[in-house]
């Protein structure tokens, strides 16, 4: 018998809410999404986790610039603080090398992390997802029943083409989804924005793509002040303030 | 510490069983410990029994059964087998311990001793199960 599964609400239930950032599609911004939110939430006076479940290419503490933390041992583990939020990702045990997980070792993953991490008392439980919807995302909806989603592509047709499958899915099984952000945005396009409406779900706006981002990445100072967070924060405040 | 972590589930897993299958009492837990997370016997059972004592009516006269598990590792590619026992000589402390937290990491700082492949199985002695629980 699995024993780790029964505990995991516990271990949620000081978090008044579980944001899932997740695609059908890699490399559209889900994790610069995730680490953007989570300081701007942060910057507004709220208690915040971050959970990197990407474990092929993890990079949320690439982007805040994570070095020399671990978590701390009491009764499970307590995440460690990055720029105030609470981090917890795999590398602190990975030492950054590769994870070569099959399907239900990342389910095993999964467990262990839900099961021994002490998030404490938080208002938002940021998720940075990996693309698609396997393993995790099942994982997700099956462990964390208080997910909500919020859904990252960008402006490409090629892109929505997957992104629209997990915005399928999720709505046939009634999860809550908070919208879609449409990043690196070009051209004035509103195929995507008609797209989403048309489905019934909220459009949060568009984020442009910002030539500048890349310089402020390891560095939350200087990621707050680009001119993607100031648009972040638009999309953003539209559904938490 | 992260023992308390795991040992509170097991609890929880108990109340659970106690709820669906309407029992009054739980008389014993029959838990195995596989060997590749290296819990600390010890600690491990002190645990189970101070969170015992705050888990109300239903766990007061609990008794637990601790077994150890060997583990047994086998590749996907060659087919050889072999234990953790075995694997942590080619593994670091820190290698050790990041195991001890999540015991997939295994994946990461190990091979196949044989081809040195990445893709293998953990057949046996992962982590923390619970074998049987019997109440009335
Ligand atoms: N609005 C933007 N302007 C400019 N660059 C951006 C923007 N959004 C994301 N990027 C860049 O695009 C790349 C992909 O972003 P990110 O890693 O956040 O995507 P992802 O969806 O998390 O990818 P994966 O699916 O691999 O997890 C990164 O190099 C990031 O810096
Ligand atoms: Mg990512
Ligand atoms: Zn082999």
């Amino acid at each position: 018998m699995e024993p780790r599964i029964s505990i995991i609400n516990k271990r949620l239930q000081n978090v008044k809410r579980v944001v899932v950032v997740a695609s059908g599609k890699g490399g559209v911004g889900k994790s610069l999404l995730s680490s953007g939110l989570a300081l701007h939430l942060e910057k507004k006076g709220c208690r915040v986790g971050l959970l990197d479940l990407d474990f092929y290419g993890p990079s949320s503490h690439i982007i805040l610039g994570v070095h020399d933390v671990f978590p701390q041992e009491d009764k499970g583990l307590i995440p460690p603080r990055v720029s105030g939020i609470s981090f917890m990702s795999l590398v602190f045990f990975t030492h950054d090398k590769p994870a070569p997980f099959r399907g239900g070792d990342i389910t095993n993953v999964i467990l262990e992390l839900l099961a021994i991490t002490q998030w404490g008392s938080l208002d938002f439980l940021i998720i940075d997802m990996p693309p698609g919807i396997g393993d995790e995302t099942l994982d997700v909806l099956r462990f964390i029943k208080k997910s909500e989603f919020l859904v990252v592509t960008t402006s490409s047709k090629v892109a929505y083409g997957a992104v629209e499958k997990l915005l399928v899915i999720l709505k046939e099984q009634k999860i809550p989804l908070l919208g879609v952000v449409e990043n690196m945005k070009q051209g004035s396009s509103s195929f995507v924005e008609t797209e989403v409406v048309g489905r019934d779900i909220r459009y949060l706006g568009g984020i442009l793509f910002d030539p500048h981002l890349e310089d402020a990445i390891g560095n939350t100072d200087s990621l707050s002040k680009t001119t993607f967070m100031k648009e972040l924060v638009v999309c953003f405040d539209r559904i938490f303030f | 510490m992260h023992e308390w972590a795991l040992a509170e589930s097991i609890l929880s897993a108990a109340q659970e069983t106690a709820e669906k299958e309407h029992l009054k009492t739980i008389n014993e837990i029959t838990i195995l410990l596989g060997e590749l997370q290296q819990i600390e016997h010890d600690i491990f059972e002190f645990a189970l029994k101070e969170l015992a004592k705050t888990e109300g009516k239903k766990l007061k006269h609990v008794k637990f059964h601790i077994k150890q598990e060997k583990s047994m590792l086998q590749c996907t590619r060659c087919e050889h087998t072999w234990s953790f026992d075995e694997m942590k000589k080619t593994l670091g402390i820190d290698e050790a311990e990041a195991i001890h937290f999540i015991p997939e990491i295994a994946f990461v700082h190990a091979r196949c001793p044989k081809c040195s492949s990445p893709d293998f199985d953990i057949i046996k002695g992962r982590g923390v199960s619970i074998s049987s629980i019997k109440g009335s």
